[in-house]
């Protein structure tokens, strides 16, 4: 089945939040942020910026209602800046006017007199300075300080990965329109319409019921929405509060990159033990998140680093340990992937590295120590794993030996272009790592007409979750599945929703879906059951009809809704779903945070010029574990998808922030996402279907951030090509890979000495220094 | 409305046709693509614009197409290909998508899947990772394939591809064109900005530009044209990179054009970036402005004053130009038999960026030996530059592995790049002459590649 919204789409009339008709009397907000990233602020004169024309009022700290506060998991993020500021972008003031420019331009009026305080831009600097979110965590499994003498190998690196800019096409925004009695109803273009409401709550002061958030669609999210829309729907419903009047705030796309944090940069270093046959016996591995200047999603995010820090690997002897550092950058988010990435790129990183010293292909010690089912992650959890069948079938089905091959016997013969490729394995847990985040509620009513209703949590934001929902709904009551209607996301219909993330989405509201419709189609087979005089048992709903053992009644789908309805019995249920068999305890950091684990194996391969640093990405060649995808076309377009951003932020995209802490790369001209030439040539993906039972609704497994980790195999067939050219080569393991960093490869000397490891921190955080 | 004034803008706030998407305001991003129908020669032609950088005086007296405008019952056949493609997702992107197919179903190039999927190089995706979108592509391209010679806009509304009224436009034009006689040519006002395509100046200052008096270029017919007379190369600089392209004068005397212009910005943006606008705006990477430095080109203004493109930089975004004057006139000396040219470029992302460095090298050759050359650079000083030293160095020299490094050597002394969020001076530095070692590698296939790669000969 299609996307639902695939036909308004490609119409042109599907409805964002800035496409919304406008009330009569609309302000238009704009908010002035910080052009200082750490300061004392002095003095803040609005004089001039008030006196433009279209100004009506310009908010700060002073207006707030409520308390100055919109921190999700920790309460460290003021919605204005008050005495300090902490990050270029942190909004000081607000401006609202009679249109969009009349706010814009009046923001340019705004004088702020600031004394500049010391930047830390980079993690390592900042955990050095004590400036941490929360205190570090560790995962540990074994002992690896009794495992390093029995060790053959011992190598020990950094590894760097940047951040990435989410890029939604559609920027973030939020429009609030008044209600009676100091109610707002806020549209916003967020993955968590709770979140928001809890946000506009706190800052407002009004109780949660007094708000309601409505959610349609977003043009993305990609994790960028799952905090941070709760800004400028807090602003928006601030102004409107006190003027009674709808407000809207659409972000202009250098306000949003400039405003917004990304996906988190690492700095990390490793150290990886080996045997002589090359089996994996400890790995130690330190990471200094760099999390920005407030907590946001961090310490989630960091969990989840050390939660894939072995990726698809089983290691005896594992000590992680993980710093989030406050720094002076916009507070780092959720970004597809969630750290997970970050995490598995520090130990490619380490095979690479150990691969390199043994003087064999990493693909070697990759496959020796993929998991097995029963093996136990650092985090006490037991795999049911599908590694080896997804290496094994990648390695047969495309024929990995004749790409080496090939690839071989192209570099013998040229000089100017070399290939690489890459094995990427990945092992990635699906659920809320925050145990009671994994529950979820579904509304479902069923009008007398045949019609359906179903409303969750959900946000529909591209990744086809309204689709599969509505898939649920129409293959329970066995309907045509333009008869389920999925309506807009609203926390007045479903209370308390964790947000659109953690690819679990699907999974928690479309389970819920599934209870609620199986609750009113076992009370209507009980009615049927009645009406015809048989057993309720012998009943089934087929295709618009009742069955009796097998047998189609005359009883069609509104017959059986009328007969139901007169004789009072409900079409109407409200379920809630909560995973069951998770659970984690972080005070000994074990337990079984995951519902289940989604694999797959991508064959990466590369063609680099080494006249002129630049590259192309040949093929992708995947196996991945569906377990039995419900929608093969939404679900290889989630893998089409993930794998070129993943690639995306291993190669071109550069988040860079000078020393100062002011972005750079602050426009899309600056900051390059892959275009369709950018692309792999060749992406192909084979379904492991598997046969087992899990906990995905269908057993059809989550597929949202799983594949963007595919993205780092491009990062390592880069460094192989390069190895191909230059064997000397001295090659950081910094991502990403720009053409800039190919070119330096391709042409540099092996370096003698030890290099700083703090010094490839600073030169991809700090470029004008 | 104020002429200056956004043609998205318009679209949205004023015609409440919100299938049109703002995504990025520089032009980057393809989301608010639309078409735009216009009489050359008597003949509709349709070009993809994105309306972020368009003003409303650009559109003047044209046929503006949203997404609105190709909707009929249900979907039509380029939208339906994207359906069964399941190339939408998030759906934001998607009108922009459909905008660029439509254009290519309306333009005259041949229907190849390439060139389909060169429609739509100016659109950006965040969510599908672009396979569908290729493979909606090649089937957009087949519906086009009994496409015999007749106008692109006749056969499209006959097959049903897009509504039928795209059949009568050519005569709607034709009646708007003559009924709004000598609006196109505004007086003369030294005060005012002089714009052709507007997609520099709109990324730059679009605020401003929506108050301003402005003169528009874009559409003056004396502006355009590239004809060939005397071994010379004769360009109105309203030009676009478009029309460059599909120029027979300049495709016979550069054979591999096409490969350049790829790298050079998108198909939209090509649609609208002129070549005079290029030179004016002064940028230190300005790609053509260095395709034309090599050539030695002449400027002429409206006051009558000639000035070769080398002496027009007097700074950073400094220029040797008089208020009220304009460009008029652009040509160079064709290249002959003794003639090799070739041009480099690379950004962070292969294409629809801004060069790292670009370069372009024009010889004159005897046998072996140069007798002239030209050498041009960006982005390794504050303007587009012509490395003159290094010129002069090669000149009287037979071309040797050797005399490449001596090439790379010289350049090194004329150059002063700084670090940007587009790479490192040192990566500058040494990016430069790796170019410098692709010129003579593309332009002297005799030449020992190892010994040309080799860095320490």
């Amino acid at each position: 089945m299609k996307n639902v919204d695939a036909r308004t789409h490609l119409r042109g009339e599907s409805v964002y939040l800035d496409d919304m008709p406008l009330l009569n009397g609309t302000l238009f907000g704009a908010a002035f942020g910080s052009p200082v990233a750490h300061g004392h602020i002095n003095s803040l004169d609005l004089t001039d910026a008030a006196q433009m024309p279209g100004v009506v009022r310009i908010f700060t700290s002073k207006d707030i209602t409520g308390e100055n506060q919109i921190g999700g998991i920790i309460p460290d993020e003021p919605l204005f800046a008050e005495q300090e500021t902490h990050f270029c972008g942190m909004p000081v003031a607000f401006v609202v006017a009679t249109s969009t420019e009349a706010a814009r331009a009046a923001v340019k009026k705004i004088k702020l007199d600031i004394s500049p305080l010391p930047v830390i831009t980079d993690p390592r600097e900042a955990q050095a300075q004590g400036q941490l979110i929360i205190p570090p965590r560790s995962f540990r499994l074994g002992d690896t300080n009794a495992a390093w003498n029995q060790c053959t190998h011992i190598v020990t690196g950094t590894a760097d990965t940047n951040g990435q800019e989410h890029l939604y096409i559609e920027t973030q925004g939020a429009y609030v329109i008044p209600q009676e009695n100091n109610a707002l109803r806020i549209y916003s273009s967020t993955q968590g319409p709770t979140a928001v409401q809890r946000a506009v709550s706190k800052a407002l002061g009004l109780p949660m019921h007094m708000l309601e958030v409505e959610v349609t669609r977003l043009g993305g999210g990609f994790g960028g929405k799952e905090d941070q829309a709760n800004t400028w729907a807090a602003l928006c419903a601030l102004a409107a509060h006190h003027l009674k009047k709808p407000v809207k705030y659409a972000l202009h796309r250098m306000e949003d990159m400039a405003m917004t944090g990304k996906r988190h940069p690492y700095s990390s270093d490793f150290k990886i033990g080996l045997d002589a046959e090359g089996r994996i016996l400890a790995y130690e591995v330190t990471f200094y998140q760099n999390a920005g200047a407030a907590a946001d999603l961090s310490p989630a995010v960091l969990e989840r680093t050390l939660f894939h820090c072995t990726n698809s690997y089983f290691i005896p002897n594992v000590m992680a340990t993980a710093y989030s550092c406050r720094t002076h950058l916009p507070p780092n988010t959720a970004f597809r992937g969630f750290g997970g990435p970050q995490g598995m790129f520090v130990i490619e990183a380490a095979i690479a590295k150990a691969a390199g010293v043994m003087g064999v292909p990493a693909a070697v010690i990759q496959q020796k120590n993929l998991h097995h089912t029963g093996d136990e992650f650092p985090y006490g959890q037991r795999a049911q794993s599908e590694a080896h069948a997804c290496w094994e079938r990648a390695d047969d089905l495309y024929d990995a030996p004749a790409i080496r091959r090939s690839i071989n016997a192209f570099n013998k013969t040229n000089q100017l272009y070399k290939k690489g490729m890459a094995f990427m394995p990945v092992c990635f847990g699906i659920s809320f790592t925050k145990t009671l985040m994994n529950q979820a509620r579904a509304l479902v009513h069923v009008y007398t007409d045949g019609s359906v209703s179903v409303t969750t949590g959900a946000v529909e934001m591209g990744q086809g979750v309204n689709t599969k929902i509505l898939q649920v709904a129409a293959q329970v009551f066995s309907i045509p599945p333009e008869q389920v209607r999925i309506q807009p996301t609203s926390t007045w219909r479903i209370a308390n929703t964790s947000p659109s993330a953690a690819s679990a989405t699907t999974d928690l509201n479309g389970k819920a879906t599934l209870m609620a419709c199986t609750a009113i189609a076992e009370r209507l087979k009980e009615v049927a059951a009645a009406g015809l005089q048989v057993n309720a048992a012998d009943i089934t709903l087929r295709d618009g009809y009742v069955y009796v053992q097998g047998d189609r009644t005359n009883w069609d789908w509104k017959k059986l809704l009328m007969e139901a309805y007169t004789k009072r019995v409900s079409l109407s249920e409200h379920a809630h779903y909560a995973t069951p068999e998770i659970h984690f305890d972080a005070a000994k950091e074990k337990g079984h945070p995951f519902a289940y684990h989604v694999y797959g194996t991508a064959i990466v391969e590369v063609t680099v010029d080494c006249l002129r640093g630049t590259y192309v990405i040949d093929a992708v060649k995947v196996v991945h574990d569906f377990g039995a995808s419900m929608n093969p076309a939404i679900d290889i377009g989630q893998i089409e998808g993930g794998i070129v951003q993943g690639i995306g932020w291993m190669t071109m995209e550069e988040v860079i922030y000078d020393a100062d802490g002011r972005l750079r790369s602050n426009a899309l001209s600056t900051y390059k996402v892959p275009d369709i030439y950018a692309v792999p040539k060749d992406i192909e993906i084979a379904f492991l279907e598997t046969q087992q039972d899990n906990l995905a609704i269908f057993r059809s497994k989550a597929v949202g951030e799983p594949p963007l980790m595919y993205g780092i195999g491009a990062w390592f067939a880069l460094r192989n090509a390069i190895y191909a050219f230059n064997p000397h080569a001295s090659i950081p393991f910094t991502a990403p890979m720009t053409p800039e960093k190919v070119l330096m490869a391709l042409y540099s000397k092996t370096m003698t000495g030890t290099p700083s490891p703090h010094e490839q921190t600073v030169t991809h955080l700090a470029v004008d220094k | 409305m104020p002429p200056g004034m956004l043609l998205l803008d318009f679209i949205r706030y004023h015609q409440h046709l919100t299938g049109t998407k703002i995504g990025c305001n520089e032009g980057d991003c393809g989301a608010c693509t639309v078409l735009i129908g216009s009489l050359q020669e008597g003949r509709l032609r349709y070009r993809s614009f994105t309306s972020c950088l368009t003003p409303l005086g650009n559109a003047h007296g044209k046929h503006v197409v949203t997404i609105e405008g190709i909707n009929g019952e249900g979907l039509n056949p380029i939208q339906q290909a994207m359906y069964d493609e399941s190339a939408t997702q998030c759906g934001f992107c998607t009108p922009g998508f459909v905008m660029s197919l439509a254009g290519f179903c309306l333009g005259q190039q041949p229907p190849t899947v390439q060139n389909a999927i060169t429609a739509v190089d100016g659109n950006i995706c965040r969510c599908t990772g672009y396979k569908s979108i290729e493979r909606a592509a090649a089937r957009v391209a087949r519906l086009l394939q009994q496409r015999d010679g007749e106008p692109p806009a006749v056969f499209a509304a006959e097959q049903q591809l897009l509504p039928a009224y795209f059949a009568g436009i050519q005569e709607r034009l034709l009646a708007l064109q003559l009924s709004m006689n000598g609006e196109f040519e505004p007086a003369d006002d030294v005060t005012a900005h002089y714009m052709g395509g507007g997609t520099d100046v709109y990324v730059q200052k679009p605020e401003e530009m929506k108050q301003k008096a402005i003169r528009f270029l874009f559409d003056q017919s004396l502006l355009n044209g590239i004809v060939e007379e005397d071994g010379r190369c004769v360009l109105g600089p309203a030009v676009t990179v478009t029309d460059l392209q599909e120029s027979p004068v300049m495709r016979s005397y550069f054979p591999r054009l096409d490969k350049y212009i790829r790298l050079v910005s998108s198909t939209p943006i090509r649609n609208m970036a002129t070549i005079g606008g290029n030179f004016i705006n002064a940028s230190p990477i300005g790609d053509f402005t260095i395709f034309f430095l090599a050539l030695d080109a002449m400027l002429v203004f409206n006051s009558g004053r000639e000035l070769p493109l080398r002496q027009l930089y007097k700074g950073y975004k400094q220029l040797n130009r008089a208020p009220g004057e304009y460009l008029t006139k652009i040509w160079f000396r064709l290249p002959t038999a003794q003639s090799r040219f070739n041009f480099e470029k690379v950004s962070k992302r292969t294409n629809l960026d801004i060069a790292s460095v670009n370069t372009a090298i024009h010889l004159q050759l005897a046998g072996n030996v140069i007798t002239a050359a030209l050498l041009a650079a960006g982005g390794v000083a504050p303007v587009p530059m012509l490395l003159q030293k290094t010129a002069a160095y090669i000149t009287g020299k037979p071309v040797t592995e050797k005399l490449v490094h001596e090439t790379i050597a010289m350049a090194q002394t004329e150059i002063t790049p700084i670090s940007d969020a587009r790479g490192a001076a040192e990566y500058k530095r040494l990016l430069l002459g790796q170019l410098v070692k692709a010129h003579f590698i593309t332009l002297f296939p005799q030449l020992q590649v190892a010994a040309v790669l080799n860095n320490y000969a």
